[in-house]
């Protein structure tokens, strides 16, 4: 048995998104996790350094969020997905 | 965010400390009581039901599942404290809405467009991962030892717990001063044991990890 896949209807806006306006994943400060962790998942999702993985933690925690990746919305909503699945608050928006 | 610190004491649950985990020369492990195990298997098992539905946490098992046993036979039971009756729907479920949290703050429609392509895949993984701690933790309890693929499934599940527990149990940065003034018998008390103890385990695995 197969499912036809659904209907994919991608927002408008990726069409009219100007290469040097990037989209950016946040994220943002929660009482909950563990700065080694963050630190961790940094590390791991990004590739990103130990010394900058914990500077962009140290944002987070200290600023309340921090800006972990910019590019595309597809890939920012790729990274915000990844985020999801290891537990951190990640949200997905323009930087205008 | 938290930071248990270099030096923080093992917390002590189900009449006994432990040493959390440690790296070997295949990956890691760490000892658990039986009292820790239920604990530990009744959240995870409980977590995964909500994220994924009734019979989410039927992997298979590491043991039969006994009663799932909590410190001083406490029912290990996050809708009780929650104080609400029967299963709880997304989104108004705060549980959820943290485990399954908005991509988009201040664009509803956007949040709704992402939640329909990604939000079946990450409620899948959370479940897979709980499943992984359910195969590898025998009820028992006993030496656990993971390869890095299944402490990786580890250190997201226990997280996703954590974060349910902290919006159960209405953890902020300032919580142990706040939770220092709780009255006798209240009984988020012996739910923040349990919360430290996921703590101190998880700070141990990613440490191990790394």
């Amino acid at each position: 048995m197969s499912v036809a896949p659904a209907e994919v209807e991608r927002p408008e806006a990726d069409e009219v998104v100007v290469p040097d306006t990037p989209w950016v994943t946040i994220v943002w400060n929660d009482p909950v996790n563990l700065m080694s962790y963050v630190t961790y998942v940094f590390q791991k999702v990004f590739g990103y350094a130990k010394p900058r993985a914990e500077k962009l933690m140290l944002d987070v925690h200290h600023k309340g969020k921090a800006v972990v990746s910019s590019g595309t919305r597809e890939s920012m909503e790729r990274d915000a997905e990844v985020l999801h699945g290891y537990g951190l608050w990640a949200t997905v928006s323009h930087d205008r | 965010m938290s930071d248990p610190g270099d030096d923080a004491d093992a917390p002590e649950i189900a009449e006994e400390t432990m040493a959390g985990f440690r790296r070997t020369a295949r990956g890691v492990s760490a000892r658990f009581t039986a009292g820790q195990a239920g604990i530990l298997r009744s959240l995870v098992a409980q977590v995964a039901e909500l994220v994924g539905g009734p019979g989410s946490a039927q992997a298979p098992p590491a043991e039969s599942q006994q009663e799932p046993a909590g410190a001083d036979g406490l029912p290990m039971d996050l809708a009780a404290i929650l104080a609400t009756d029967g299963p709880l729907a997304p989104p108004e479920d705060p549980v959820l809405a943290r485990l399954l949290p908005d991509a988009y703050g201040d664009d509803p429609e956007s949040a709704g467009e992402f939640r329909r392509y990604t939000e079946p895949g990450l409620r899948s993984g959370k479940v897979a991962a709980a499943q992984t701690v359910l195969a590898t933790l025998p009820a028992a309890g006993g030496r656990v030892r993971l390869s890095t693929g299944d402490a990786e499934a580890w250190l997201r599940s226990l997280n996703d717990v954590r974060l349910a527990l902290g919006v159960v149990l209405g953890i902020t940065e300032d919580y142990e001063r706040e939770f220092a003034s709780t009255e006798p018998g209240d009984p988020r008390e012996a739910y923040l044991h349990v919360y430290d103890f996921l703590t101190f385990l998880q700070e141990t695995l990613v440490r191990a990890l790394r």
